[in-house]
């Protein structure tokens, strides 16, 4: 039998091509393996996901996050309006703040997760998931009024720089970063080229988010990637970063059958919209806050040496089915494996054991608090 | 003592009746960092084609399939503790499991070092 794939004419032409991002050559040149993620060539490793996972614990690492998507809403009230969405408090959020949201659907599941930044004049920066992009903006413009303008940024990229020399390495292209603390944002240069840089991540390392002008790019990277602090990280260390930090990936442990209560996202539910209501899905997530969901995202230390990945079965005594596992990997920073999953809510109890059923064969788990690794994120005043 | 390939990436060292089995350089490039192998327990007996161990990378799990049937005579006791063994020296001290052969006309359909460079080479 031959194995050879064979090329049948594309007759399809609703199947979406696989798209380049500004920054594909650089990573290729730089020896990326690259796959294709949410629609386009991503790099997934250049030396190894371990090397590379530590290296943005110790100093820093630059990310390409292009296929994210950046939005621009604007108009009179656009904050107001975002709200019938999401549960945040956005009208609350001042100039140069940032909040991390989630978009919800009718019954409250949710589609997105995201962050919302306020611009100086009061318009809204948001940045969506990359595999969501789409369906946001088709949400946003089905649901927002039609004087709320919706700004499609794709001819921005955007770059991630983090790790604990994030600060060093970026200050010195960009001075006045360093000022900035976490969750706020602001307008700078680098040789003339308007940057958005933001203090924030999904490494739960320190670090930053830039938006820059995709003819801009190419260069900007160069410049990060010459600092001695930092090295090209792909995808596969962003992912077991983000899973040590305890955050949840949208598509993974996120989707829409899942609750923000479920998911354990109760934070961003703010004060005055949990008065308030008045956001899709409104009742039953108050509900569910009141009462508590069937389920809850928790965080789970493996035994052994063998991850334990998403699909896998969380099991009862008896080897009934009562929950699953939505993540899951070797973390290099921990050693051991480590995974999240959704459980009865009742068992969602730090110290309370577990076993996961994978490919037939039965792994014993504890359920921890999360994060794994402790954030290090800078919330006050300048990192010298 | 003669070496062969499979199209699945395993080697097979052979010496008289005795097999060592592992899997290629190319492969462990392919998986990246290796975190977990599980091997057979001797006395195991594997067919051709079918799943004899388990290797884990960090982003992935894998399955590696015996080159030919026989009797497990070994699994390699270093990767339990130190799986990285695959990464370093893939085709020597990361050697999967030794086994004893019962059909060793079946290695008549395997690849020589010539043809595997070559199978690698249009991939």
């Amino acid at each position: 039998m031959s194995d050879h794939v064979i090329d049948e004419p594309t007759e399809a032409p609703e199947t979406p091509a696989i798209e380049t991002l500004p920054l594909d050559a650089w990573h290729r040149d730089r020896g990326a393996r690259m796959v294709e993620f949410a629609g386009y060539h991503m790099p997934i490793q250049y030396d190894g996901i371990m090397a590379e996972h530590l290296w943005v614990r110790e100093s820093a690492g630059l990310f390409d996050v292009s296929h994210m998507g950046q939005l621009r809403i604007e108009g009179e009230g656009a904050d107001a309006a975002l709200e019938a969405l999401l549960p945040g408090d956005i009208k609350g959020l001042g100039t140069n703040r940032i909040r991390y949201s989630l978009l919800l659907a009718e019954d409250g599941g949710i589609l997105d997760d995201l962050m919302v930044t306020r611009l100086p004049g009061g318009d809204l920066y948001v940045v969506v998931n990359g595999a969501t992009k789409y369906e946001d903006l088709g949400y946003l413009r089905e649901h927002l009024p039609d004087d709320i303008t919706i700004n499609h940024m794709d001819e921005h990229a955007l770059v991630a720089v983090q790790g604990p020399k994030a600060v060093d390495a970026v200050e010195r292209l960009v001075p006045g970063v360093a000022d900035l603390v976490f969750m706020t944002a602001g307008a700078f240069a680098w040789n003339g080229v308007a940057l958005w840089v933001s203090r924030s991540g999904y490494t739960g390392e320190d670090g930053y988010e830039i938006s820059v002008p995709a003819d801009a790019v190419q260069g900007f990277a160069d410049a990060l990637a010459n600092q001695p602090e930092v090295k090209p990280i792909g995808l596969g260390a962003r992912d077991s970063l983000r899973l040590e930090a305890g955050l949840p990936l949208y598509g993974h442990d996120l989707d829409p059958e899942t609750t923000p209560v479920a998911a354990d996202l109760g934070f961003a539910l703010s004060k005055r919209r949990r008065e308030e209501g008045g956001f899709m899905g409104a009742e039953r997530i108050l509900g569910e806050r009141e009462h508590g969901s069937a389920l809850k995202r928790v965080g789970l230390i493996v035994e052994g040496r063998q991850p334990v990945r998403e699909g896998a079965s969380v099991v009862d005594a008896s080897g009934e089915t009562i929950g699953r596992v939505t993540s899951g990997g070797f973390a290099p920073s921990v050693g051991q494996p480590i995974a999240m999953a959704y459980v009865p809510a009742a068992l969602a109890v730090p110290g309370t054991n577990l076993s996961l059923s994978q490919r037939g064969k039965l792994h014993q788990a504890q359920i921890v608090p999360m994060p794994f690794v402790a954030h290090r994120y800078i919330r006050r005043g300048a990192s010298k | 003592m003669s070496r062969h390939y499979t199209s699945d990436h395993e080697w097979i060292d052979v010496d008289g009746d005795g097999a060592t089995v592992g899997i290629t350089d190319y492969a462990q490039g392919q998986l990246g960092d290796i975190v977990f192998v599980e091997v057979p327990d001797e006395g195991r007996e594997v067919a051709k084609g079918g799943e004899a161990a388990v290797v884990e990378s960090v982003k992935a799990a894998s399955d590696v399939y015996a080159p030919v049937s026989g009797t497990v005579t070994q699994g390699n006791p270093a990767l339990v503790d130190d799986p990285s063994l695959v990464n370093s020296d893939p085709e020597g001290e990361g050697w999967f499991f030794k086994l004893r052969l019962t059909h060793p006309s079946e290695l008549e359909g395997l690849m020589d070092e010539a043809a595997y460079k070559e199978f690698v080479s249009g991939l």
